[in-house]
C-alpha cells in the first residue's frame, strides 16, 4: 500500500467499514489528477465533518441523490476550460443514493455520454440512516424496515439489477467489484478512467454495523459473497459481458452465517433453498463456475 | 441596438452576452423558448459554451451548481413545478455560496395544473438564499440579467440570483428592446474568475457537514451579505447607468409618483405597467395615486420601503401569490416594514389577484384603488367568480 494515500487518516468511520477501504483504493487508483463529486451518506459524512476533510483531491458534496447530475456539470466546465482530456471525474454515492432516489440523475449522466466513472458502494442498505431496507437490499435481508418478525423472514424482493441497468444504456465500461478482492477493484479502475464515455463500477463493501459481523471479517465476508455465487464479479465492456471472476461455488449458508442480518434464514431450510436458487442462478447466468 | 424582440428572445440574448460556460435545462412552459433560442444559439457556434440536456429541473440546477463550482460561470431558467422540483438544489446553491443566474418564468402552481402566470413559484422559495428581482418589462429583463450575474459575482456576495419574469406577459411579450453591445457588456461585467474551485492543482472540499457548532453562522452570513446586496445594487445600478444610459435609480424600489400620494400601490413585476396606466389616468383627473414597485423582493428593502411610504396614508398592497392560511406575502413584509414605525401608513390594506393567469386588467386596479378607503383590508381577492366559489363550497 502507497504511503501517500489521497484519503487521509483520521476520518470517523466505524471499524472494519468496507465502504472507506473501497474509497481509498478507488481515489488512489484514479490518482490526485481527479475530481470527486460525492452523493450524501457514511463516506461524505465520515470524511469531510468540518473543519476537516480527508480528501486530498478535489471533492464536492451536494445532495443525496444528485452527484451523477452534479459531475456533469463538472466535467461539461471541465470541456469548456479544455481541461477534461487532463481531468477524471469520479461520481460516487452508495446504494440508496445510487439505485434509488439517485438513479433518474444516474440514467441522465450514462445516457448523455459525459466523460464520468460512477461509483456505487454497495452495503445493501441505507446504513447512514441506520440499516434501512434499499433497492439493492438482497432477498430476506433483516434490516429496520425490512425486519425478520413472526410473519415476515425480511426483504421480500432481491436486489435490483444495477449493473445490468447500467449496462443497457450502451455504456462502454460496467463492472463489479468486492473489497474482498483488492487488487482486482484497483485494475478495474484504472481500466475504467482509461475508457473514454460513461463508466459504472458497482463495489460490494461489507457493513460490519449492519451486516453485524465481526469488523475484522470484513474481507472474509467480501470473498464469501463472491465464492457462493451471490455477489458475482463481472465486468461489461464494448456491449458484452468480457470477463467474470471464476469460482468454486460454496454453499450460500458460509457466506449467510457470518453475518447477524441473515440469522433468522439459518434454521429456515425453505428459504435458504430460495437463496441458494438466487446463487445458483448467478452461477448459470454469468458462467461462474470454474473448470475443475 | 434596440429591437423589437419576445421576452425569452431577449433573456436568451443577453445571457449570449454574457459568456456562459455551461448552459443546462429541462423545458417547461413558458420557459421553453429561453433555452431552445440559447441551443439554437450554441448549435449555430453564436455561442460557445456547453448546452447540457438533463432529464429534470433538479438535474438541471446540479449541473450549474457542479459547472459553476468547477469555475465556469453557468446558466439556467426554470419555471412552477420546475422551481419547485429544484428547490432542494437552490438551498444548496446558496448554502455553498455559488454565484448563479437564473431566469424564472413566473407561473401558478399545481394543482389544479396551470400554465399561466402568477408568482406563486418563486415566493414560495423567498427563504432558499437566492436573490430575487422582479421585472416589470423586458429591458428590465434585459439588463437584470447583466446587473444579476454581477452582483452574484461580486465577492463580496457570492450568492446566486433569480430574474423572476411574468410567464407568457414578459416570456412571449413582443416589445421594443435595447439589447447591448457585446463590448458593452464585457466592460462591465469581467469574465468570471471564482474565489473557489474544484481544481487539483490546488485541492479544496467543498459541501462538508456541519455539526451544531457551525452551521448557525453560515446562516448568519448570508443573513449578514444580504444587507451587503441592499448596499450593492445601488452602485451597479449606478454603473449600469454609466455604461449603457438607463437609470434604475437605487434598483431596489422603484418610485412612480409616491411623493405626496394619498394612495399608493405596492406590487412587482409585469403588473406595473398596468398600475402605472391607471396612475396616469387618475392623476390627468387630479387625483394623488401612485405606485411603489418593488424590485428586490429577496433582500427586502424595508428602510428604503419606510422611506419612500412614510408619509403616505393609505397603501395597497397587491399580491399575485399566496401564503394560504396567512396574510398575502407582499402584504406580511409591508406590514413588517411597519411595525412599531412612528411614521407610517394609516392603512395598509392587502390585494390578492392575477392568480392562474387571471387577467389584472385597468379595471382591477382601479378597484383597488376604490377599495383602498379608511377602512383596512385584511385580505381581499379581486375579480373573483361568485358562481364558481358557490360550486366549490355550496354556499
Amino acid at each position: 500500500m502507497d504511503n501517500k494515500t489521497l484519503f487521509r487518516p483520521g476520518h470517523t468511520a466505524c471499524a472494519g467499514c468496507g465502504q472507506v477501504i473501497a474509497a481509498r483504493l478507488v481515489i488512489d487508483a484514479a490518482g490526485s489528477n481527479t475530481i470527486v463529486v460525492n452523493n450524501t451518506g457514511c463516506l461524505e459524512v465520515l470524511s469531510t465533518r468540518y473543519p476537516e476533510t480527508a480528501w486530498s483531491v478535489p471533492w464536492i458534496h451536494s445532495l443525496f441523490e444528485n452527484a451523477a447530475a452534479v459531475a456533469s456539470g463538472v466535467e461539461a466546465a471541465l470541456i469548456y476550460l479544455g481541461k477534461k482530456d487532463k481531468i477524471n471525474v469520479i461520481a460516487q454515492g452508495g446504494d440508496g443514493g445510487t439505485a434509488d432516489i439517485g438513479l433518474q440523475a444516474l440514467s441522465g449522466m450514462l445516457e448523455r455520454g459525459h466523460d464520468i466513472l460512477y461509483v456505487c458502494y454497495d452495503n445493501e442498505a441505507y446504513m447512514n440512516t441506520g440499516v434501512q431496507r434499499s433497492g439493492l437490499t438482497p432477498f430476506s435481508t433483516n434490516t429496520t424496515t425490512s425486519p425478520a418478525g413472526s410473519q415476515s423472514l425480511g426483504n421480500i424482493r432481491p436486489k435490483k439489477p444495477l449493473p445490468e441497468i447500467a449496462f443497457a444504456h450502451g455504456i462502454p465500461y460496467v463492472a463489479t467489484a468486492t473489497v474482498g478482492f483488492i487488487p482486482d477493484l484497483q485494475r478495474k479502475v484504472k481500466k475504467a478512467i482509461s475508457i473514454k464515455g460513461p463508466k459504472y463500477i458497482q463495489i460490494h463493501v461489507p457493513c460490519p454495523l449492519g451486516w453485524r459481523h465481526e469488523p475484522e471479517n470484513t474481507i472474509q465476508v467480501g470473498k464469501a459473497a463472491v465464492e457462493t455465487g451471490l455477489y458475482p464479479i463481472i465486468e461489461y465492456e464494448n456491449g458484452k459481458l468480457a470477463a467474470v471472476r471464476k469460482i468454486t461455488p460454496q454453499p450460500v449458508e458460509e457466506y449467510l452465517k457470518l453475518q447477524g442480518r441473515f440469522k433468522h434464514l439459518l434454521k429456515n431450510p425453505g428459504q435458504l433453498k430460495k437463496i441458494q436458487e438466487i446463487a445458483d442462478n448467478n452461477i448459470l447466468k454469468y458462467g461462474l463456475k470454474a473448470e475443475p | 441596438m434596440r429591437q423589437f424582440l419576445e421576452g425569452s428572445h431577449v433573456v436568451a440574448e443577453v445571457v449570449k452576452l454574457c459568456k456562459p460556460g455551461v448552459i443546462s435545462a429541462y423545458p417547461i412552459t413558458p420557459q421553453t423558448h429561453i433555452v431552445e433560442d440559447l441551443a439554437q444559439m450554441v448549435a449555430d457556434g453564436e455561442l460557445n459554451a456547453q448546452f447540457v440536456n438533463v432529464e429534470s429541473e433538479h438535474s438541471a440546477a446540479s449541473v450549474v451548481l457542479g459547472g459553476v463550482a468547477a469555475g465556469v460561470r453557468s446558466f439556467t431558467a426554470t419555471s412552477s413545478q420546475g422551481l419547485i422540483y429544484m428547490a432542494e438544489v437552490l438551498f444548496n446553491i446558496a448554502g455553498m455560496r455559488l454565484p448563479l443566474v437564473m431566469t424564472c418564468a413566473n407561473r401558478a402552481l399545481s394543482a389544479p395544473i396551470n400554465i399561466w402566470n402568477d408568482q406563486q413559484d418563486s415566493i414560495s422559495l423567498r427563504d432558499c438564499g437566492w436573490i430575487q428581482l422582479y421585472a416589470e418589462n423586458n429591458q428590465e429583463v434585459a439588463d437584470f440579467h447583466i446587473i444579476a450575474y454581477r452582483l452574484s459575482e461580486d465577492k463580496s456576495i457570492m450568492l446566486p440570483v433569480m430574474v423572476c419574469m411574468d410567464g407568457f406577459i414578459l416570456t412571449h411579450g413582443i416589445e421594443s428592446v435595447d439589447v447591448p453591445e457585446q463590448a458593452q457588456v464585457d466592460k462591465f461585467l469581467p469574465p468570471y474568475k471564482a474565489l473557489y474551485k474544484l481544481d487539483p492543482d490546488q485541492p479544496l472540499t467543498m459541501g462538508l457537514l456541519a455539526t451544531p457548532d457551525y452551521y448557525m453562522e453560515t446562516r448568519v452570513a448570508i443573513q449578514e451579505t444580504m444587507k451587503g446586496v441592499l448596499k450593492l445594487i445601488p452602485k451597479i445600478s449606478e454603473e449600469f447607468r454609466g455604461q449603457f444610459g438607463r437609470d434604475y435609480k437605487d434598483c431596489l424600489v422603484e418610485e412612480y409618483y409616491t411623493k405626496g400620494a394619498d394612495k399608493v400601490i405596492i406590487a412587482m413585476g409585469s403588473v406595473c405597467g398596468t398600475i402605472k396606466k391607471v396612475v396616469d389616468e387618475l392623476r390627468a383627473k387630479g387625483k394623488k395615486v401612485g405606485l411603489l414597485k418593488v424590485i428586490s423582493y429577496r433582500p427586502f428593502p424595508y428602510a428604503r420601503l419606510c422611506e419612500a411610504l412614510k408619509d403616505v396614508p393609505r397603501v395597497a398592497v397587491l399580491d399575485k401569490a399566496v401564503s394560504l392560511g396567512a396574510y398575502a406575502p407582499l402584504a406580511a413584509e409591508i406590514r413588517a416594514a411597519f411595525f412599531g414605525k412612528k411614521k407610517s401608513p394609516k392603512v395598509i390594506s392587502s390585494f390578492v389577484a392575477g392568480l392562474g393567469g387571471r387577467d389584472i386588467t385597468i379595471e382591477s386596479v382601479k378597484e383597488i384603488f376604490r377599495k383602498l378607503t379608511q377602512k383596512e383590508i385584511s385580505l381581499e381577492f379581486i375579480d373573483l367568480k361568485p358562481e364558481l366559489l358557490k360550486e366549490e363550497y355550496g354556499q
